[in-house]
């Protein structure tokens, strides 16, 4: 059977240059009034679960959704890093960040997870992003804001990951868009391959 | 029923409040005292989802000075984030303002998804109280109230019981309140929700399916004042009980 995370995944916001970059603008700006100084997390529930291989819902109201590849670290039993996971934060499209992204991030199976918890060096993992067998963007993890310990460091100073949290590092600008009837494949040397299918919700 | 889930002579029991005292599981038959309380709630096999909402009570929003959300403003907790009752919750080195949050909370007792108002409290196994401490110090405007402020280790007290659908009647009028070493601070009632519970159910369940166990912390009426080491914090709900906390 696939592996499911056994505790509660985290998200972070603005932890890829690229993403940071097109937001920055704005930063000043109301209402964010500042750039972010401690880690910017989101959760993502465990409805959104969806194991390697299953078909994802669009929601009706939803023509389309944000792929967001990325690696989740996943945290062992005694609090160390047990090993990096291949996922698929999906997201409806959002431009406001002012408030917590649950509506956007938490529907039914809008997180691909990975079948294996593999040990392997972030910075060395890249990952393609496949819609319909084409080339839609690669991501790289090697050059984070903050890097996997930095990012650990940060998140430690107020909360602590418990054994089976799992930790993402980020999605990178622009996420590319797919939308019902589209094959989402995710594949990395490192991490292995992580595919899901887009179908149209049932009434 | 009241039920809370305890550590008793090392094990961890189910209890059944009776006569101010716990019946566990084993047949022992304790006092409250004789226990360390967990939050009222059994395992469950995937992480639980525990959503809470901010500015739901008119008079709060206006405290906070906001004007009251068209829409329901929630945010998300993880599971280490939760404590029992008569634990403790850190305030951290240095902050000017670390405050108590009363909340009704609901417990989520059936598969939901696509639930309506109507049909809503079939899918409640009960109710508890939250205490949802935040320390406002840590607020910055990005996924606001970000985690820094409201996902910190321990500092969401649950408890003491879970108490089952049947033996509230109306939850949408209860008492609530809140003191601090015995002063009385907070006092407000639920039927100043602005979401009603019942809505919230139709809300979340019309994009997230909710399985048993999962949390629904309702949001706080004003009156949240800041919290010092040694404060003994006890929020309290009509029917529920009296969630006793206090502050390392």
């Amino acid at each position: 059977m696939s592996w499911l995370p056994g505790g509660t995944v985290y998200g972070t916001l603005l932890n890829l240059r690229s993403e940071f970059d097109a937001l920055a603008p704005q930063m000043h700006e109301p209402p964010y009034a500042a750039p972010p100084r401690a880690p910017v997390l989101y959760i993502k529930t465990a409805n959104t679960f969806s194991p390697a291989g299953t078909a994802i819902a669009v929601p009706s109201n939803v023509p389309e959704v944000e792929i967001g590849a990325t690696v989740g670290l996943v945290i062992g039993a005694g609090g160390e890093v047990r090993g990096c996971v291949l996922m698929n934060d999906l997201s409806v499209p959002q431009a406001a960040f002012y408030r917590p992204p649950v509506r956007f991030k938490c529907r039914d199976g809008f997180l691909g997870v990975g079948a294996e918890v593999r040990e392997t060096d972030p910075a060395e993992v890249q990952i393609e992003v496949r819609i319909n067998g084409e080339l839609r963007q690669t991501v790289r993890f090697d050059a984070l804001l903050r890097p996997p310990a930095q990012l650990l460091a940060d998140v430690a100073e107020f909360m602590t990951l418990a054994a089976g949290d799992v930790l993402m590092f980020g999605c990178a600008a622009p996420r590319p868009r797919a939308r019902a009837g589209d094959r989402i494949e995710l594949r990395s040397a490192a991490l292995g391959t992580l595919a899901h299918t887009l179908v149209a919700e049932t009434p | 029923m009241k039920h809370a889930r305890v550590i008793h002579e090392g094990r961890v029991r189910h209890g059944l409040e009776r006569d101010g005292q716990l019946l566990l599981d084993d047949g022992a038959r304790v006092g409250f005292d004789a226990v360390t309380w967990l939050p009222p709630l059994e395992p469950v096999p995937r992480p639980r989802t525990i959503l809470a909402l901010g500015l739901n009570y008119a008079d709060h929003a206006r405290e906070l000075a906001f004007k009251a959300p068209d829409e329901p403003l929630v945010f998300l907790k993880g599971q280490t984030t939760l404590a029992g009752h008569r634990q403790f919750t850190r305030r951290p080195p240095g902050v000017s303002f670390m405050h108590y949050e009363c909340e009704l909370t609901v417990v989520i007792g059936r598969t939901a998804r696509r639930v309506r108002r109507d049909d809503a409290y079939d899918f409640i196994a009960g109710y508890t109280v939250a205490n949802d401490y935040a320390i406002r110090d840590y607020l910055e405007n990005w996924y606001r109230p970000n985690l820094r402020v409201k996902n910190r280790d321990g500092a969401t007290p649950l408890g003491p019981f879970l108490v089952d659908r049947a033996d509230v009647p109306d939850p949408m009028a209860l008492a609530l309140q809140t003191t601090v070493n015995g002063r009385l601070t907070q006092s407000g009632n639920t039927k100043d929700m602005i979401f009603d519970v019942p809505f919230l159910i139709e809300y979340f369940t019309g994009f997230m399916t909710l399985q048993p166990g999962d949390l629904i912390l309702t949001g706080t009426p004003d009156g949240v004042a800041d919290c010092r080491p040694g404060d003994v914090v006890v929020t309290e709900i009509e029917r529920l009980g009296a969630l006793v906390n206090t502050i390392a």
